[in-house]
Protein backbone atom coordinates (compact mmCIF):
# COMPACT_ATOMS: atom_id res chain seq x y z
CA UNK A 1 0.00 0.00 0.00
CA UNK A 2 1.39 3.37 -1.03
CA UNK A 3 0.72 6.18 1.42
CA UNK A 4 -2.08 8.65 0.75
CA UNK A 5 -0.86 12.14 -0.11
CA UNK A 6 -2.39 15.56 -0.64
CA UNK A 7 -2.46 17.08 -4.12
CA UNK A 8 -4.15 20.42 -3.69
CA UNK A 9 -7.75 19.65 -2.81
CA UNK A 10 -7.37 15.96 -3.55
CA UNK A 11 -6.20 12.91 -1.61
CA UNK A 12 -4.25 10.59 -3.85
CA UNK A 13 -2.68 7.15 -3.74
CA UNK A 14 -1.71 4.32 -6.06
CA UNK A 15 -3.06 0.82 -5.65
CA UNK A 16 -1.66 -2.39 -7.02
CA UNK A 17 -3.99 -4.44 -9.21
CA UNK A 18 -4.27 -7.08 -6.48
CA UNK A 19 -5.01 -4.48 -3.79
CA UNK A 20 -7.75 -2.89 -5.87
CA UNK A 21 -9.26 -6.32 -6.59
CA UNK A 22 -9.33 -7.29 -2.92
CA UNK A 23 -10.80 -3.96 -1.82
CA UNK A 24 -13.47 -3.98 -4.53
CA UNK A 25 -14.44 -7.58 -3.77
CA UNK A 26 -14.77 -6.85 -0.05
CA UNK A 27 -16.77 -3.66 -0.58
CA UNK A 28 -19.04 -5.39 -3.12
CA UNK A 29 -19.70 -8.26 -0.79
CA UNK A 30 -20.70 -6.03 2.12
CA UNK A 31 -22.76 -3.93 -0.28
CA UNK A 32 -24.62 -7.04 -1.45
CA UNK A 33 -25.43 -7.97 2.15
CA UNK A 34 -26.80 -4.46 2.78
CA UNK A 35 -28.85 -4.51 -0.43
CA UNK A 36 -30.32 -7.90 0.52
CA UNK A 37 -31.34 -6.42 3.85
CA UNK A 38 -32.96 -3.47 2.04
CA UNK A 39 -34.98 -5.90 -0.05
CA UNK A 40 -36.37 -7.47 3.11
CA UNK A 41 -37.93 -4.19 4.22
CA UNK A 42 -41.69 -4.32 4.45
CA UNK A 43 -43.42 -2.92 1.37
CA UNK A 44 -46.82 -1.37 1.59
CA UNK A 45 -48.88 0.92 -0.57
CA UNK A 46 -49.18 3.58 2.09
CA UNK A 47 -45.39 3.87 2.35
CA UNK A 48 -45.14 4.23 -1.41
CA UNK A 49 -47.84 6.87 -1.33
CA UNK A 50 -46.33 8.94 1.46
CA UNK A 51 -42.69 8.29 0.64
CA UNK A 52 -42.12 7.47 4.30
CA UNK A 53 -40.16 4.26 4.19
CA UNK A 54 -40.40 1.75 6.96
CA UNK A 55 -37.58 -0.64 7.77
CA UNK A 56 -37.69 -3.89 9.72
CA UNK A 57 -38.27 -3.49 13.45
CA UNK A 58 -35.90 -6.24 14.56
CA UNK A 59 -32.12 -6.55 14.43
CA UNK A 60 -30.73 -8.78 11.66
CA UNK A 61 -29.98 -12.37 12.73
CA UNK A 62 -26.68 -12.24 10.91
CA UNK A 63 -23.96 -10.99 13.29
CA UNK A 64 -22.23 -8.96 10.56
CA UNK A 65 -25.39 -7.11 9.53
CA UNK A 66 -26.31 -6.72 13.16
CA UNK A 67 -22.99 -4.95 13.81
CA UNK A 68 -23.38 -2.71 10.75
CA UNK A 69 -26.96 -1.82 11.73
CA UNK A 70 -26.91 -1.44 15.53
CA UNK A 71 -29.92 -0.99 17.82
CA UNK A 72 -30.59 2.50 19.20
CA UNK A 73 -30.64 1.17 22.77
CA UNK A 74 -28.53 -1.41 24.61
CA UNK A 75 -30.73 -4.49 24.63
CA UNK A 76 -28.13 -7.09 25.56
CA UNK A 77 -28.59 -6.64 29.30
CA UNK A 78 -30.28 -9.51 31.10
CA UNK A 79 -33.65 -7.84 31.13
CA UNK A 80 -34.31 -5.04 28.68
CA UNK A 81 -37.54 -3.25 29.58
CA UNK A 82 -40.55 -3.46 27.30
CA UNK A 83 -40.23 0.28 26.83
CA UNK A 84 -36.62 -0.09 25.59
CA UNK A 85 -37.56 -2.96 23.29
CA UNK A 86 -40.50 -1.07 21.80
CA UNK A 87 -38.50 2.11 21.39
CA UNK A 88 -35.57 0.28 19.75
CA UNK A 89 -37.98 -1.43 17.34
CA UNK A 90 -39.61 1.87 16.41
CA UNK A 91 -36.28 3.68 15.97
CA UNK A 92 -34.83 0.88 13.82
CA UNK A 93 -37.90 0.87 11.64
CA UNK A 94 -37.69 4.63 11.24
CA UNK A 95 -33.93 4.99 10.63
CA UNK A 96 -32.72 1.77 9.02
CA UNK A 97 -33.76 2.62 5.44
CA UNK A 98 -31.67 5.81 5.49
CA UNK A 99 -28.74 4.05 7.15
CA UNK A 100 -28.76 1.34 4.49
CA UNK A 101 -28.87 4.01 1.82
CA UNK A 102 -25.86 5.80 3.34
CA UNK A 103 -23.85 2.59 3.63
CA UNK A 104 -24.60 1.42 0.09
CA UNK A 105 -23.92 4.99 -1.06
CA UNK A 106 -20.36 5.06 0.31
CA UNK A 107 -19.74 1.56 -1.08
CA UNK A 108 -20.82 2.81 -4.53
CA UNK A 109 -18.35 5.72 -4.30
CA UNK A 110 -15.47 3.31 -3.59
CA UNK A 111 -16.49 1.12 -6.52
CA UNK A 112 -16.65 4.19 -8.77
CA UNK A 113 -13.31 5.64 -7.73
CA UNK A 114 -11.15 2.54 -7.22
CA UNK A 115 -9.98 1.42 -10.68
CA UNK A 116 -10.60 -2.34 -11.16
CA UNK A 117 -7.14 -2.76 -12.71
CA UNK A 118 -5.42 -0.79 -9.96
CA UNK A 119 -3.61 2.48 -10.53
CA UNK A 120 -4.14 5.96 -9.22
CA UNK A 121 -6.99 6.77 -6.85
CA UNK A 122 -7.89 10.48 -6.71
CA UNK A 123 -10.47 11.56 -4.17
CA UNK A 124 -12.01 14.88 -3.23
CA UNK A 125 -12.73 15.38 0.48
CA UNK A 126 -16.28 14.07 0.24
CA UNK A 127 -15.16 10.95 -1.60
CA UNK A 128 -12.34 10.46 0.91
CA UNK A 129 -14.86 10.54 3.77
CA UNK A 130 -16.99 8.01 1.88
CA UNK A 131 -13.90 5.78 1.59
CA UNK A 132 -13.30 6.05 5.33
CA UNK A 133 -16.88 4.98 6.10
CA UNK A 134 -16.82 2.17 3.55
CA UNK A 135 -13.42 0.92 4.74
CA UNK A 136 -14.76 0.97 8.27
CA UNK A 137 -17.86 -1.03 7.27
CA UNK A 138 -15.69 -3.63 5.55
CA UNK A 139 -13.40 -3.86 8.59
CA UNK A 140 -16.42 -4.22 10.89
CA UNK A 141 -17.75 -7.01 8.68
CA UNK A 142 -14.44 -8.85 8.44
CA UNK A 143 -13.61 -8.15 12.11
CA UNK A 144 -16.95 -9.67 13.13
CA UNK A 145 -16.43 -12.70 10.86
CA UNK A 146 -12.90 -13.21 12.22
CA UNK A 147 -14.05 -12.62 15.79
CA UNK A 148 -11.42 -9.92 16.25
CA UNK A 149 -10.89 -8.78 19.83
CA UNK A 150 -8.50 -6.40 21.56
CA UNK A 151 -5.87 -9.12 21.87
CA UNK A 152 -5.87 -10.20 18.23
CA UNK A 153 -2.26 -11.10 17.32
CA UNK A 154 -0.64 -9.95 14.09
CA UNK A 155 -0.58 -13.52 12.91
CA UNK A 156 -2.60 -16.59 13.82
CA UNK A 157 -1.25 -20.16 13.92
CA UNK A 158 -1.43 -21.89 10.52
CA UNK A 159 -4.01 -24.36 11.77
CA UNK A 160 -6.42 -21.57 12.66
CA UNK A 161 -8.99 -21.36 9.84
CA UNK A 162 -8.89 -17.56 10.12
CA UNK A 163 -5.14 -17.29 9.57
CA UNK A 164 -5.38 -16.79 5.80
CA UNK A 165 -7.90 -13.95 6.10
CA UNK A 166 -6.26 -11.97 8.87
CA UNK A 167 -3.68 -10.28 6.61
CA UNK A 168 -6.54 -8.78 4.56
CA UNK A 169 -8.01 -7.34 7.74
CA UNK A 170 -4.65 -5.87 8.79
CA UNK A 171 -4.15 -4.43 5.31
CA UNK A 172 -7.59 -2.76 5.37
CA UNK A 173 -6.69 -1.35 8.79
CA UNK A 174 -3.53 0.16 7.35
CA UNK A 175 -5.37 1.69 4.38
CA UNK A 176 -7.94 3.26 6.70
CA UNK A 177 -5.40 4.44 9.27
CA UNK A 178 -3.31 6.17 6.61
CA UNK A 179 -6.38 7.77 5.06
CA UNK A 180 -7.44 9.14 8.47
CA UNK A 181 -3.99 10.64 8.89
CA UNK A 182 -4.01 12.19 5.43
CA UNK A 183 -7.42 13.73 6.13
CA UNK A 184 -6.53 14.86 9.66
CA UNK A 185 -3.51 16.70 8.30
CA UNK A 186 -5.82 18.64 5.99
CA UNK B 1 -45.39 -3.54 18.18
CA UNK B 2 -44.79 0.17 18.10
CA UNK B 3 -44.65 1.71 14.67
CA UNK B 4 -42.81 4.78 13.40
CA UNK B 5 -46.18 6.42 12.76
CA UNK B 6 -47.05 6.19 16.45
CA UNK B 7 -43.58 7.40 17.38
CA UNK B 8 -43.95 10.37 15.09
CA UNK B 9 -47.29 11.26 16.61
CA UNK B 10 -45.76 11.62 20.06
CA UNK B 11 -42.95 13.92 18.97
CA UNK B 12 -44.67 17.20 19.65
CA UNK B 13 -46.26 16.08 22.87
CA UNK B 14 -43.34 14.86 24.96
CA UNK B 15 -43.78 16.21 28.43
CA UNK B 16 -42.78 15.24 31.93
CA UNK B 17 -40.42 12.31 32.05
CA UNK B 18 -40.18 12.30 28.25
CA UNK B 19 -38.76 15.78 28.44
CA UNK B 20 -35.60 14.77 30.30
CA UNK B 21 -32.40 15.20 28.36
CA UNK B 22 -31.09 12.21 26.48
CA UNK B 23 -27.50 11.08 26.12
CA UNK B 24 -25.63 9.66 23.15
CA UNK B 25 -23.31 6.87 24.26
CA UNK B 26 -20.47 5.39 22.24
CA UNK B 27 -19.28 1.92 23.28
CA UNK B 28 -15.83 0.43 22.92
CA UNK B 29 -15.36 -2.07 20.14
CA UNK B 30 -12.24 -3.93 19.07
CA UNK B 31 -12.38 -2.96 15.38
CA UNK B 32 -12.77 0.80 15.24
CA UNK B 33 -9.46 2.64 15.07
CA UNK B 34 -8.62 5.19 17.75
CA UNK B 35 -7.60 7.72 15.09
CA UNK B 36 -10.83 7.17 13.16
CA UNK B 37 -13.06 7.51 16.24
CA UNK B 38 -11.33 10.81 17.11
CA UNK B 39 -11.78 12.00 13.52
CA UNK B 40 -15.50 11.13 13.58
CA UNK B 41 -16.09 13.01 16.86
CA UNK B 42 -14.39 16.09 15.42
CA UNK B 43 -16.23 15.91 12.16
CA UNK B 44 -19.74 15.10 13.39
CA UNK B 45 -19.80 17.26 16.51
CA UNK B 46 -17.28 19.96 15.67
CA UNK B 47 -15.25 19.09 18.77
CA UNK B 48 -11.64 20.23 19.13
CA UNK B 49 -8.99 17.59 18.61
CA UNK B 50 -8.30 17.63 22.38
CA UNK B 51 -11.93 17.07 23.32
CA UNK B 52 -12.42 14.42 20.64
CA UNK B 53 -9.25 12.62 21.76
CA UNK B 54 -10.35 12.68 25.41
CA UNK B 55 -13.75 11.19 24.53
CA UNK B 56 -12.11 8.54 22.36
CA UNK B 57 -9.77 7.60 25.24
CA UNK B 58 -12.77 7.39 27.60
CA UNK B 59 -14.45 4.98 25.18
CA UNK B 60 -11.23 2.98 24.90
CA UNK B 61 -10.35 2.79 28.61
CA UNK B 62 -13.75 2.97 30.35
CA UNK B 63 -15.70 1.05 27.73
CA UNK B 64 -18.03 3.91 26.89
CA UNK B 65 -18.44 7.67 26.86
CA UNK B 66 -21.28 10.16 26.65
CA UNK B 67 -20.47 12.09 23.49
CA UNK B 68 -23.49 14.38 23.21
CA UNK B 69 -26.77 15.12 24.97
CA UNK B 70 -29.96 17.03 24.43
CA UNK B 71 -33.58 16.44 23.55
CA UNK B 72 -34.67 13.14 22.09
CA UNK B 73 -34.72 14.28 18.46
CA UNK B 74 -31.18 15.67 18.61
CA UNK B 75 -29.73 12.58 20.28
CA UNK B 76 -31.62 10.28 17.93
CA UNK B 77 -30.09 12.14 14.98
CA UNK B 78 -26.61 11.95 16.56
CA UNK B 79 -26.92 8.18 17.06
CA UNK B 80 -28.04 7.80 13.43
CA UNK B 81 -25.00 9.75 12.21
CA UNK B 82 -22.65 7.69 14.39
CA UNK B 83 -24.18 4.49 13.00
CA UNK B 84 -23.53 5.77 9.48
CA UNK B 85 -19.88 6.26 10.49
CA UNK B 86 -19.80 2.70 11.84
CA UNK B 87 -19.48 3.53 15.52
CA UNK B 88 -21.41 1.53 18.09
CA UNK B 89 -23.71 4.17 19.55
CA UNK B 90 -26.89 4.00 21.60
CA UNK B 91 -29.10 6.52 23.37
CA UNK B 92 -30.53 6.58 26.86
CA UNK B 93 -32.42 8.97 29.04
CA UNK B 94 -30.26 10.87 31.51
CA UNK B 95 -30.86 9.45 34.95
Amino acid sequence: MNPWRREGELIVTEMERQEAAVLRAMVSQVNDMLLARSDEAPQDELAELTGIRTGPSTSPDDPILSRLLPDFHRLDDDNPTKEALDSAAALRSLHEPALLEQKTGVAAIVLETCPPEGGQVRLDMEQADAWLSALNDVRLALGTALDVDDDMPDELPDDDPRSGHLPVYHWLTLVQEELVHALSAA
Amino acid sequence: MTTPVELGSTHGAELGAEDKPWQTIVWNDPVNLMSYVTYVFQKLFGYSRDKATKLMLDVHHKGKAVVSSGDKDKVEADVARLHAAGLWATMERDS
